[in-house]
């Protein structure tokens, strides 16, 4: 094994120890050992991302002296290793651009606690993915639950507290309902490493003797994941969480946070189940009905939302529910659409969130419509970056939702039934997304006649996490076919 | 005052109130409604406004009595499925469990079994249950903890427990059994049933026994706020860093300088006995902490 194999290992260990360091320091050197810290994890993935662009392949990681189904284990092939990228980017650039509102918004002595938190959602993230080992999954989930709610509840008011209690029991009953199932799979299969796990359940379905569990097993598995990433039915804590959360909070929630249960669900649906397996359960049908609903319903909410991060949130609902129809068809390029759809909007929805919260405190830190009138000239650059943002998610030709579309529109056809309902549901969609962007979009470009504009004075690192942002918008936009590449030979390697 | 707003959230929560507006505004819309003639809209909407939340609430209860029921009987159902208990054949009864049972002695130098599987087995697991407790605490003390150090010392005096002769007494004589068995289980981990967790959870709780003996300034004296974070810092960082030497050395094939040794000697099995120190520590200072935030808002 190449020493370049031990990097996922060691982005797990700093981000937990940078968590459990920056319970020694002041807020000042929480905030420089965080920067450090993530950016060290992105230079590590990135380098080992490019490694294994050149010689695809999966590497198995054990976890001490012993082997498979016996110790602990990390797996990482492409596709892993890609979204260990882009999570550390996107962390990167939501916690530099969001660096004045944490300071404005979380008081001063809750500042470490918050990068303590971040840290450790971070490493938790990088666990889910990388993990092969059932029982770690759901360690991991555990330390993520918490720590995502104490993000929420670090900027302290009314809001936010009863907010974060709805995240909260809605977040538990997810991980009750994982645990419980993997308490089953213990049970009728006695593994909890994913490879040996997969085995035995290949054997047992063969068998046909535990059909009940089995089924049972993967419908808890589901409605965990999909409570826990605000699908459709479930998705009612997610707007107040997101909307009343500080901007950093809400870019990393909605960016990343519900994406790595999707991940998980991803590499339980292909590593554990196998999709055969899955498709004869029928479980896929059920989260694609979810989906369809929750591409419309999102959006419908959204439109009638007055609050602009509140507005941002519930379009998250609508492109949670692209990413599971990606899995809910059942399909390879299916999959493989949703993780292409991970990434876009894992990189997208940062932005917006970002782009939001500079345009609110260019408006005095108010976030209703009436507030931000006008509010592009007092802070362009995050007005660019809410515009390129909103195109994006929209899914306009050259910018990256349109791949995702595109793509995901392509692994429904000849699907049958399934085809009709995607396409028409990605149809209505679209146009309901350009409704609510176009509208906050006119708003903020809308001057008042006779006004004095007063430029808002961004801080460097803003300018800086949002150039960055948009490049990395438009080139996924543009260049969006090596990325596709690594995702199917990633998934191929699961 | 922040406890107040917490309940207050709380109660709001619990009465299913989830629109963040205030509640002035619906009052005016009725006052304006009882002066003007009605129609039946207009009664549709005093009806409305003064039964759509009692009916909301009773559709709510009814919807989640026939949802929980459901899945009761789900699960019940698939527990009819399962293997039965304590069965022979029962796939739990495989290879894994086997080597466990039959192996880990020597390969981990533990007695304890258990020890064996979560401190080096599946060591990775418990380093992040132990950072469930850390995160935990953490979370907490950033809700809870005191902001004026003047209100400081008048918490404390609030707080402070009613010296009672009785539990005065009775701590005498507990507390320092209590605290020895504690660390007899830390220590013995890797021996006899026992370890980090359920040593550090005797040791918390005889330290919460104690403060509420004696008081809070009794107990400042050797654990402060420094003490738990310093504790809990240096705890963390030895595991993390020594489980990464050996995760390390394990998947790169190299030979780690930690051996098994004698099994059943008390410095033995490699680094289960620190750890389960570690852990200890960790598990005593996040339930004293635990303690002392929920009844003082500060340790």
């Amino acid at each position: 094994m190449p020493f370049i194999a031990n990097f996922p290992f060691f982005c797990i260990l700093i981000t937990m120890f940078g968590g459990i360091l920056t319970s020694m320091v002041n807020a000042k050197w929480a905030f420089r050992i965080n920067t450090l810290v993530v950016s060290v994890t992105l230079v590590l993935n990135g380098a080992l991302l490019l490694y294994l662009a050149e010689n695809p392949q999966s590497f198995t990681f054990m976890m001490g002296h012993y082997p498979a189904p016996w110790g602990n284990e990390i797996r990482f092939g492409p596709l892993e290793v890609l979204m260990g990228t882009v999570f550390s980017f996107v962390t990167l650039c939501s916690l530099i651009s969001g660096k004045k509102e944490i300071f404005h918004d979380v008081k001063s002595r809750n500042i470490h606690f918050f990068y303590i938190m971040i840290n450790l959602l971070l490493s938790s993230l990088f666990a889910l993915i990388y993990t092969n080992d059932l029982f770690t999954a759901y360690v991991f989930v555990e330390i993520n639950t918490i720590s995502a709610c104490a993000i929420v509840m670090a900027k302290e008011s009314g809001k936010t507290l009863s907010a974060t209690l709805r995240y909260l029991v809605m977040s538990l009953l997810g991980s009750g309902l994982f645990l419980l199932s993997i308490v089953l799979i213990y049970d009728i299969t006695g593994q909890l490493l994913m490879v040996p796990a997969h085995e035995a359940i290949v054997s047992i379905f063969a068998a046909g003797q535990y059909n009940v569990p089995l089924t049972v097993i993967l419908g808890l598995i589901c409605v965990g994941m999909a409570i826990k990433s605000a699908l459709f039915p479930f998705h009612t804590w997610l707007s107040h969480a997101h909307g009343s959360a500080t901007t950093a909070s809400s870019a990393i929630l909605s960016g990343l946070v519900l994406k790595g249960y999707i991940i998980l669900l991803i590499k339980i649906i292909v590593r554990v189940f196998g999709i055969d397996i899955v498709l004869q359960l029928k479980a896929v049908n059920v989260l694609f009905v979810m989906a369809v609903l929750a591409m419309v319903i999102g959006s419908i909410d959204a439109i009638k939302e007055r609050h602009i991060k509140r507005m941002i949130a519930y379009s998250s609902v609508a492109q949670m529910g692209y990413i599971y129809m990606g899995i809910g068809l059942g399909n390879i390029a299916g999959l493989v659409a949703a993780c292409f759809h991970i990434i876009v909007h894992a990189i997208t929805k940062p932005m917006l969130f970002s782009a939001a919260g500079g345009l609110a405190s260019a408006s005095g830190h108010k976030k209703d419509f009436a507030s931000l009138k006008g509010a592009a000239y007092r802070n362009p650059i995050a007005a660019v970056g809410f515009l390129i943002g909103s195109l994006s998610m929209i899914g306009i030709p050259f910018f990256a939702g349109f791949a995702a579309k595109y793509y995901l529109s392509m692994a429904a056809m000849n699907m049958g039934l399934k085809m009709w309902i995607a396409l028409a549901a990605l149809a209505v969609s679209t146009v309901l997304n350009a409704l609510y962007y176009i509208r906050v979009i006119a708003i903020i470009f809308s001057k008042t006649e006779g006004e004095t504009v007063e430029r808002r004075r961004n801080s460097a690192t803003y300018n800086i996490a949002m150039i960055v942002f948009i490049i990395a918008n438009v080139m996924l936009g543009l260049f969006y076919q090596p990325i596709m590449d690594i995702i199917s030979t990633g998934m191929n390697l699961l | 005052m922040k406890n107040n707003r917490i309940i207050l959230a709380l109660k709001r929560f619990l009465d299913g109130d989830v629109s963040f507006e205030p509640k002035e505004k619906k009052v005016q819309q009725r006052r304006q409604t009882t002066h003007h003639e009605t129609t039946v809209a207009e009664r549709y909407v005093k009806w409305h406004d003064k039964n759509a939340y009692k009916v909301f609430r009773g559709f709510y209860i009814a919807a989640s009595v026939v949802v929980a029921t459901c899945i009761i009987g789900t699960l019940l159902f698939t527990v009819s499925y399962l293997p039965p208990y304590g069965q022979a054949e029962n796939p739990a009864n495989n290879e894994v469990t086997e080597r466990y049972i039959e192996h880990a002695m020597e390969e981990t130098g533990a007695v304890n079994i258990v020890a064996g599987v979560i401190l080096d087995y599946r060591a990775f697991d418990t380093f992040g249950e132990s950072c469930v407790l850390f995160v935990a605490a953490c979370s907490v003390m950033m809700l809870l903890k005191k902001s004026k150090k003047g209100k400081r010392e008048e918490m404390l005096e609030k707080y402070n427990p009613k010296r009672d002769p009785v539990v005065k007494s009775l701590a005498m004589v507990l507390v320092p059994f209590n605290l020895m068995l504690g660390i007899y289980v830390v220590l013995n981990g890797h021996l006899s049933p026992g370890g980090g967790f359920s040593g550090g959870a005797i040791m918390g709780a005889s330290l919460i026994l104690f403060s509420s003996a004696f008081g809070y300034r009794k107990v400042r004296t050797i654990i402060t706020e420094k003490v738990v974070k310093v504790v809990t810092f240096v705890s963390l960082t030895f595991y993390a860093f020594a489980k990464g030497y050996s995760f390390f050395t394990g998947a790169n094939h190299i030979h780690s300088i930690i051996s098994p040794g004698t099994p059943g000697r008390i410095i033995s099995a490699g680094l289960i006995l620190p750890l389960n120190i570690a852990v200890g520590f960790v598990v005593t200072m996040t339930m004293y902490s635990f303690y002392a935030l929920f009844t003082k808002e500060e340790i």
